[in-house]
Parts: C-alpha cells; sequence; structure tokens
C-alpha cells in the first residue's frame, strides 16, 4: 500500500518537474515569476486533445501542442520582456497575469468549461512490478519528463546557449557588454520554458485522461512550490523538490483526507520560505543577492 | 437605483477597498499575494463576532482588527523574505487561511456561512470613505514620502537612516487591516460566505486594480478599481469574450501606462492646463 502510494507519487512529480522547472527558469535567469506558465500548461494539455479528437496520431497531437506552446510563449516574451525590459519588476508580472486571464477564457470560449476526457490511444493500460500497480501511460511520461529535464540541463550547462543564459542570471547589462544577443538567449528560454509547460500538460492529459480550462492553477501552485523547496533557479532542485511534494500530497490524501493536502502542501512551502528560503539544493549567494 | 446598479457598486465598493490592501505594500514595493487570505479573516470574524449578537459596527472593526493583527503576526516572520520570496509566502499564508477554514466544521466548513445582519450601500460607501481617507492622510505623513523612497531604492533609503524593515512590516500590516475592512463589508451585504470565494484571483484581481490603477499616488488604487470593475460589466453584451477583453485591456495597460492610469504627471498636466484656461 505505501508502496503503491509513493509509485503514484513520483509518477505525478514528474509532471510538477516540468512546471517547477519552467518557473525556476524564469526567475533563476530573469527574477521574474512568469504567471502565463499555467495557461501554457492548460493549452498543452488541451490543444493535443482537441488534436487527438479530430483522429489524428497522439505523436501529431503532442507536436502540435508544443508548437503552439512555444509559439503563445514567444508572444508573451514580447509583452513581459522585450518591451518591459527597463520597467518596474511587477509590471511584467502584470502583464503575465493578463496572458493567463485572456487564454484561460479563449479556452472557455472555444473548449467549454467542463473538463474533458482526454481520448488516450493508451487509455488506462498498466502492469504489475512487484506489487505495485503501475500505468503504463504514466511510466512513459514519467521517463519523457525525466528525458526532458535532462535535455534542459545540457542545454544549459553544455551550450552557447546556456552560456548566455547563465551570464544573463548574473548581470544583464554586463553580459550585454561583453557581446552576448540578450533579446535572443531570453527568447530561447521563453521557447524552453513553454516546450517544458506545453509538454507537462500533454503528458497530464496522457497520465490522467481529464483536461480542462483551470487544470493549469493547482498545478503551477504545485510547481511554486516545488521550485521553492528544491531551490530556485536550480535544475536538479526542481525535480528534486516536484518529486517530494507529490509524494507528500500523495500520503496526504491517503492517510489523512484530500481536504488536507492544501493546508499541509502550503505549510511546507511557507515553513520552507521562512526557515530556508536557499531551498534544498540553492544558490546561498544568489539568495543574499536577491533579497 | 435598480438591484443590478446596487449590487454593482457595492461590489465596486469592496473592490476599491481591496484594491487600497493591495496598495499599501505595494507602495514600498512589496508584492502581497494574499490579500484574499486577510479578507477571509476579516470576513469571518465579522460573521463570528455578528452572531454573536453583536452590532455592525463593533463585527466590522472587529474583522479588522483580527486582520490586522493576522497581517503583524505574519508579516513580521514573512518580511525576512522579500521579493519574490515574500509574493510566494503571501500566496502561501492565503492558501492556508483558507484550506483551514474549509476544515472548520464551526465556521461552515466547505458548505459557507450565513452571515446575520445586513448592510446597504451608504454605510459601506462611509467606510469606503474612511478607508481612502486613512491611506490619502498616510500619503502625506513623512511615513508615506518613506515608502516611496523605499519603492524607487530601498537600499538608498536605509543608507539615509530609514528603518526599511519596520517601514515595510507597518505598511503591510495595514494593508491587511484594510483587506479586512474590504471581506467584513462583503460578508455583511452579501450575508454569506464560503472559503472558495477567498482564491488566488480574487487576490490577484486586488493587485492587479492597484497596479493599473497607478502607484504613484493614494488615487489611483481607486481609480483601477472602479474601471476594471465596471469595464467588464460593459463588456457584458458580449457575453463569454469580456474576460478575453479584460486580459487584452491588462496587457495593452501595462505596455502603454506602465505606471498606472493615473500619474503624478497626469495630474500636474490637467491641474496646469485648467490653470491657464
Amino acid at each position: 500500500m505505501l508502496a503503491q502510494q509513493i509509485v503514484n507519487g513520483l509518477l505525478l512529480g514528474g509532471i510538477y518537474a516540468l512546471v517547477a522547472l519552467a518557473f525556476s527558469l524564469t526567475i533563476g535567469i530573469l527574477n521574474f515569476l512568469n504567471f502565463s506558465i499555467p495557461a501554457l500548461f492548460m493549452l498543452g494539455g488541451v490543444v493535443s486533445c482537441a488534436v487527438l479528437a479530430k483522429g489524428y496520431p497522439i505523436a501529431v497531437a503532442v507536436a502540435a501542442a508544443l508548437a503552439v506552446t512555444a509559439s503563445t510563449s514567444l508572444i508573451i516574451e514580447r509583452f513581459t520582456f522585450r518591451w518591459l525590459k527597463r520597467s518596474d519588476s511587477h509590471i511584467p508580472l502584470v502583464s503575465s497575469l493578463g496572458f493567463l486571464i485572456l487564454l484561460e477564457n479563449l479556452v472557455v470560449i472555444y473548449f467549454g468549461s467542463d473538463a474533458v476526457g482526454y481520448p488516450s490511444p493508451f487509455g488506462a493500460a498498466s502492469v504489475r512490478i512487484a506489487g505495485v500497480l503501475v500505468s503504463l501511460p504514466q511510466l512513459a511520461s514519467f521517463a519523457l519528463s525525466l528525458v526532458m529535464i535532462a535535455a534542459c540541463y545540457l542545454i544549459v550547462t553544455r551550450t552557447k546557449l546556456g552560456r548566455g543564459l547563465r551570464s544573463i542570471a548574473e548581470s544583464p547589462a554586463v553580459s550585454e557588454m561583453l557581446g552576448v544577443d540578450v533579446g535572443r538567449t531570453v527568447s530561447g528560454m521563453y521557447l524552453i520554458s513553454g516546450l517544458l509547460a506545453g509538454m507537462g500538460g500533454a503528458l497530464f492529459g496522457i497520465s490522467y485522461l481529464q483536461v480542462s480550462w483551470d487544470m493549469g492553477s493547482e498545478v503551477a501552485l504545485k510547481g511554486i512550490c516545488a521550485m521553492v523547496l528544491g531551490g530556485m533557479g536550480n535544475i536538479w532542485g526542481a525535480l528534486l523538490g516536484a518529486l517530494i511534494i507529490a509524494i507528500i500530497e500523495v500520503l496526504t490524501i491517503s492517510y489523512l483526507s484530500s481536504d488536507a493536502v492544501n493546508v499541509v502542501v502550503y505549510s511546507v512551502l511557507l515553513a520552507l520560505i521562512l526557515l530556508m528560503p536557499n531551498g534544498l539544493l540553492g544558490d546561498r549567494a544568489l539568495l543574499v543577492e536577491r533579497m | 437605483m435598480s438591484g443590478y446598479a446596487l449590487q454593482i457598486t457595492a461590489i465596486l465598493i469592496v473592490n476599491v477597498v481591496a484594491a487600497y490592501a493591495a496598495y499599501m505594500p505595494l507602495a514600498c514595493g512589496q508584492l502581497n499575494l494574499g490579500v484574499a487570505g486577510f479578507m477571509a479573516i476579516g470576513a469571518y470574524t465579522a460573521a463570528v463576532v455578528s452572531s454573536a449578537g453583536w452590532s455592525i459596527f463593533v463585527s466590522i472593526a472587529g474583522g479588522a482588527a483580527a486582520a490586522t493583527l493576522a497581517g503583524l503576526l505574519i508579516s513580521i516572520p514573512v518580511l525576512r523574505a522579500r521579493g519574490i520570496y515574500l509574493t510566494i509566502a503571501t500566496l502561501a499564508f492565503s492558501e492556508i487561511i483558507t484550506a483551514i477554514i474549509l476544515n472548520l466544521p464551526a465556521v461552515g466548513g466547505a458548505s459557507g456561512f450565513v452571515v446575520p445582519d445586513h448592510i446597504t450601500v451608504a454605510p459601506m460607501l462611509a467606510t469606503m470613505a474612511v478607508v481612502a481617507v486613512v491611506a490619502i492622510w498616510l500619503s502625506t505623513t513623512r511615513f508615506g514620502l518613506c515608502m516611496t523612497a523605499v519603492r524607487n531604492d530601498s537600499r538608498g533609503t536605509a543608507v539615509f537612516g530609514v528603518g526599511t524593515r519596520r517601514l515595510e512590516v507597518t505598511a503591510l500590516t495595514i494593508g491587511a487591516g484594510f483587506a479586512g475592512v474590504a471581506g467584513a463589508l462583503y460578508a455583511h451585504h452579501f450575508n454569506y460566505i464560503e472559503a472558495q470565494h477567498f482564491n488566488v484571483l480574487l487576490s490577484t484581481y486586488a493587485v492587479l486594480f492597484a497596479l493599473l490603477g497607478g502607484l504613484q499616488t493614494p488615487l489611483g488604487p481607486p481609480i483601477g478599481a472602479v474601471v476594471f470593475t465596471l469595464l467588464p460589466e460593459l463588456l457584458r453584451s458580449t457575453d463569454q469574450w469580456r474576460y478575453v477583453g479584460f486580459g487584452i485591456c491588462v496587457i495593452l495597460l501595462m505596455l502603454l501606462r506602465p505606471e498606472g492610469l493615473l500619474t503624478r504627471r497626469l495630474i500636474r498636466r490637467t491641474v496646469l492646463r485648467r490653470a491657464y484656461t
């Protein structure tokens, strides 16, 4: 029973990790809490669901969803970073909230306000490993999440784009002086976070067979928790935090009640921010710089 | 006034007070995304006090006092964190409050709580005026000047010997008190409250009103609240498209007037023009 719950939690954590990483990238590099990420997550789920319902194969559906979320994220970049670079730090946050309201309500218009079943070609197939029931689509989603996080890590640590991103995190002005194309580099980061959030939404649909216009907010709040727990701006921290938060959530549901989930998860978050704002794997110097 | 107009006015008043609640910490550069939590504390305290047989005046004062106390207690530890950390901490605090109320059978839990006394629009307006006067008066004091200084350059202000931390705690606490008033007014006008109403979206709207109206003067938040409460109502004929329009307005406004609708420069310009003609 306990092993089963922990496995369920881990599989859920894979999806939280994608959202947490999308948040963590924008905070780590631009120090900006991007509230349009829940909308991108939701778009990933809803668009792939709509394409699947038209009878296309799953690969086409996921590709379409990723194309939509990545391009939407680039549009959001214009309105939250490119044209507002010099303004107060609250302004991009408000613009991203505007996008959240805009996108959620557009989806309500075209998709309705009820939750819709996700026509996944895999259904709810599952296997039993050592007495623990594992849903195959969930397992595949988890593996895919890990692959995406690893790819993100490689991009940030090994490529020119990643080097640019790390230098912007240190200081945008200095990196511009040293010849980093700040505009293109930040666009690249928005592209990555759009892909991560969109993939998270599609995988959520495949794993839990339901999507709706408001699916983003709950997951996004858990993603923020996970990011703080792991340490803001740290890639593996996002994964570690997401797995812990998801296991806490699943265990709370099975041993206390589903009503107690929010009390427990948010108390953990508040305690963390007050007692160890650094998170588990965070960078102390970065924290001091930002507070 | 028709029933519809009265209803809109009541919502408008609650929104204006909530906008002031978000304005106070914002005016010294701290984003509080927990306004809904403080509103919930105010609303439920007012409801409980009122159920015990006390008058509306006492229950609103009680709601404000409870929210202020909660604001003080939470802001001392929370303001160890700043910037994005403070935003997330207040968000978490608000979620904890609503989740606790939801699990508290004594105040109705998920099925909500019926509030006995009804407040009409006129005394609500008077209460709102009191809140507005307090906020405007504060902005004319040394405290208000220091708030603006901290917003513009926190480190620079500290260098000049201003206790920035105490200032931020005070601003957040006063803001929490305003939120308590907003919650109490809401509870007494609609006579029914449920925890689910006080969600993240409500906090978000309060912050939106303050920022869209403008932080430079204490007259900004009510203007933001009025414009962005009435705008969705004017767009009501377009049915579902109204929130899409609202979202577009928010994005465009931040692009075109990032300092908000009402800025010092705008006031100066209109006042000067009038002086010449």
